[in-house]
């Protein structure tokens, strides 16, 4: 047929497209993550990778678990919700191995930037004005950190 | 933190769409400008841009090839960018890009190429020798048949192409636009004119840009300017620039009418940050001034070198107003916190892979690729008989 | 330390075997988690902020976040103007170091306001990523795929809330994983654990005991930019009108 004759320059270049077609194909099968579509449009395994991040914060339970004496103290107190490592900061290493040492505390900063007087703060949230309130002391001489309340026989 | 005034999100000081992005939707509005030129010769047999036709063509592709640079360099992961092909999510416009740019690249603009010159190419690869002969036998994917049958199917398969090539053409760049209209969390963008507003200022851009390089090449080439082709090239584009001019002063005027809870923000910004770019660039110099001195052209009876001379500067002054169009929606979107309460600066930076000279880098690229593709396919020629034009 | 009171194996088995497959490495969840018990969300306590910043020193501490981008921060508004649209807001160094003195005199009501990713059920930003490296998981973390995720930065730009941001060194897009891999083990967030008033809680919508159904009962809860209808699952309990 002289149509095809004719045309078959254009059925060439179709031919193009279908190679390079079927060539994404196959190309799509090897280089597609196997764990792809599980759950979603998304690669399902990225879910466990991230699962298996490190931890650095162990946890006021398990702080507990060695530390009980402290946290009969710290039950009792105006600190009784205020977690371990809100104050102490990250502590999952020295969970792990109670060899490694956790920082020792500066009050002088940390207290002060929950208990800093502000406008900004809630009026029921106890706070004071750091240099007038101690004169300069810090505040572990007055007041014990796991049990602050003074009249509540918290004072050292 | 430097260059923020009242708040922003934290996050948001940082732009992370930089001029890069504002030259991808350029360069995509060029392609999709000029194709529009090269279907008024075969859709709407407007036979007096005739010249122009190939010229359009081969600008279309040079563009069209340099497009993804940006993207690829704008890319955290670029080696990553096949993972568009093969895993693409249907519910992102973004995604659409590859499957869109591969479409227009290869089944309309290669193809309606090919198929244009199809007789050249044979010709060319009887009388070459070396490499060239090489290549030219090679794009002739095999087939000598240049019988007046064999050209007549090519004649009408190219007619079906361009066909299907005019809203290729628009959902190339506009879903450009779309990508940026559908993001509800940025009222700047978010509009369903955007898409339309881009596609039209795309082929105010793209027919000016063939305009100034036809006539700069004749130019070149010591050859008389074709006047009533440039004539009624300049024709079109100043009917397209009425219609585009409309749609961005009917999102303008939406916005002011409305004045939601992002109009202050944004008025503020247009007012103080995005001034020079869109007031003085976009709307005076890129958009009142060539449309008032095409509208001259088109009322009064001017000598041909005043004509000639109005096009060369109109056309120079929409691509100043219509590059400062996607200046001012990429980086006027990053300018203002979402929370409406503050702005940030764009530190454009000069050498990295998405500053300054990258961009400029990436604007030349074209013209270089442009120059190589007439080289290969020449699209006038000192023989007639070497490209017929049958209407 | 008295012997007699170490409760070790004793007390807390949960946490002790969750202690365990965290000290294992094991990169599976632990066994006895399943992903579709859960739905994840949080509720912050507006008035009980204090602005400490303790959460964002927690979170970073936990994951690592490159300074200069956050993955939560504390805004601290003061609102004047009877018409809500103009609070003065401000959030230094994201609240990290807590917030500058306020001075009594000020005009004006202040508050703080905890920010970070909603989790949101219908999330704009997983409908925009083209290849799908940001998704929300079966119990309702929208989470990033950083080993697939281009760095594109169109989720940045989808986000309403701004709380995605481009890693500078690893170049993906990052943002809060509700600590995705603590809350499978058992464990709360680390903005969560480090909060010393409770203003953040980590909820489980899907837990019929979690104390967010009955709180949802008896508190004027909101979300941000509820108009994006974004299902976002972070509620703000008593969340000012002048909120952005």
């Amino acid at each position: 047929m002289s149509f095809f004759k004719d045309a078959g320059h254009l059925f060439r270049f179709g031919f193009v497209f279908v190679i390079a077609f079927l060539g994404f194909l196959v190309l799509r099968h090897f280089v597609v993550p196997k764990s792809f579509g599980e759950y979603g449009h998304y690669r399902g395994a990225s879910i466990a990778e991230i699962a298996a991040h490190p931890i650095h914060f162990a946890g006021h339970d398990t702080c507990e678990t060695c530390h009980a004496d402290i946290l009969d103290t710290k039950k009792s107190g105006k600190h009784a919700n205020v977690n371990c490592e809100a104050c102490h900061g990250p502590l999952a290493a020295h969970a792990d191995d109670p060899s490694i040492q956790p920082a020792k505390l500066d009050t002088a900063t940390l207290c002060v930037r929950c208990h800093a007087a502000s406008a900004a703060k809630p009026k029921n949230f106890p706070q004071v004005d750091a240099d007038q309130h101690s004169t300069g002391l810090p505040c572990e001489t007055c007041h014990q950190p796991h049990s602050p309340a003074i009249a509540a026989g918290g004072a050292k | 933190m430097s260059g923020v005034e009242g708040y922003m999100y934290p996050n948001e000081v940082t732009l992370y769409w930089s001029v890069l992005i504002v030259l991808y939707p350029y360069i995509t509005g060029l392609v999709a400008g000029a194709f529009i030129l090269a279907s008024l010769v075969r859709i709407f047999h407007v036979d007096a841009v005739k010249p122009t036709y190939r010229l359009a063509l081969l600008t279309a592709l040079a563009f069209l090839l340099v497009a993804p640079l940006p993207l690829q360099l704008h890319l955290g992961h670029p080696e990553r960018s096949p993972e568009m092909y093969f895993t693409p999510h249907a519910t992102s416009a973004m995604a659409m890009f590859g499957f869109v740019y591969l479409w227009y690249l290869m089944a309309v603009l290669v193809f309606e190429i090919w198929l244009d010159y199809r007789r050249d190419i044979v010709l060319l690869s009887q009388s070459t020798t070396g490499w060239r002969r090489l290549l030219y036998r090679i794009m002739t994917l095999g087939s000598s048949n240049i019988s007046p049958r064999a050209l007549a199917i090519d004649e009408r398969a190219g007619w079906i192409v361009t066909l299907i090539g005019i809203p290729s053409a628009f959902i190339l760049h506009g879903y450009v636009g779309f990508i940026f209209g559908s993001i509800k969390a940025n009222p700047w963008w978010n509009s369903p004119l955007m898409p339309v507003v881009f596609i039209f200022s795309a082929m105010v851009s793209g027919i000016a840009a063939v305009m100034l390089l036809y006539m700069a090449l004749t130019k070149l080439h010591h050859e008389p300017i074709d006047m009533p082709c440039v004539d009624t090239i300049a024709m079109y584009l100043f009917y397209i620039f009425i219609l585009d001019f409309s749609l961005e002063m009917l999102d303008l005027i939406h916005r002011v009418y409305e004045a939601d809870e992002s109009f202050r923000t944004l008025n503020f910004m247009v007012h103080t940050r995005l001034y020079f770019s869109q007031i003085v660039l976009q709307i005076f110099v890129g958009t009142l001034v060539p449309i008032l001195l095409l509208g001259l052209t088109q009322v009064a009876k001017l000598p041909a070198i005043v004509r000639r001379r109005i096009y060369v500067v109109s056309g120079l002054l929409v691509q100043v107003g219509v590059f400062a169009m996607r200046w001012n929606v990429v980086i006027g979107g990053q300018l203002f916190s979402k929370s409406f309460l503050g702005y940030t600066t764009y530190k454009m930076t000069l050498i990295t892979k998405e500053g300054l000279l990258s961009a400029i880098a990436l604007c030349i690229l074209p013209l270089f690729i442009l120059w190589v593709l007439m080289k290969l396919l020449p699209p006038w020629s000192e023989q007639h008989d070497l490209a017929p034009h049958p209407s | 330390m008295n012997l007699d009171r170490r409760h070790f194996l004793i007390m807390l088995p949960a946490a002790a075997i969750a202690w365990e497959h965290v000290l294992a490495g094991t990169p599976e969840t632990s066994p006895n988690y399943s992903m579709s018990e859960h739905w994840w969300g949080m509720l912050i306590d507006v008035p009980k902020c204090i602005g400490c910043g303790n959460c964002v020193r927690a979170c970073q501490a936990e994951n690592d976040v490159p300074d200069g981008f956050f993955r939560t921060w504390v805004e601290r508004y003061l609102v004047t103007d009877v018409n809500l649209q103009n609070p003065v807001v401000i959030s230094p160094d994201g609240g990290k170091e807590g917030f500058p003195y306020a001075a009594p005199e000020d005009e004006g009501k202040y508050f703080f306001v905890p920010k970070m990713c909603n989790h949101c059920a219908d999330s704009p930003c997983t409908q925009v990523c083209p290849v799908g490296a940001t998704f929300i998981t079966p119990d309702g973390v929208v989470l990033v795929d950083q080993k697939y995720c281009l760095g594109c930065a169109y989720c940045v730009q989808a986000c309403p809330y701004g709380c995605r941001y481009i890693h500078p060194e690893k170049r993906v897009a990052d943002k809060c994983t509700l600590c995705y891999h603590r809350i499978t083990k058992g464990l709360t967030t680390a903005c969560c654990e480090a909060c010393p008033t409770g203003a953040r809680q980590l909820v489980d919508l899907k837990n019929p005991n979690d104390p967010i159904h009955a709180f949802l009962k008896t508190h004027a809860v909101q979300v941000l930019k509820p108009q994006m209808a974004t299902g976002a699952k972070l509620f703000y309990n008593e969340l000012d009108g002048s909120v952005r």
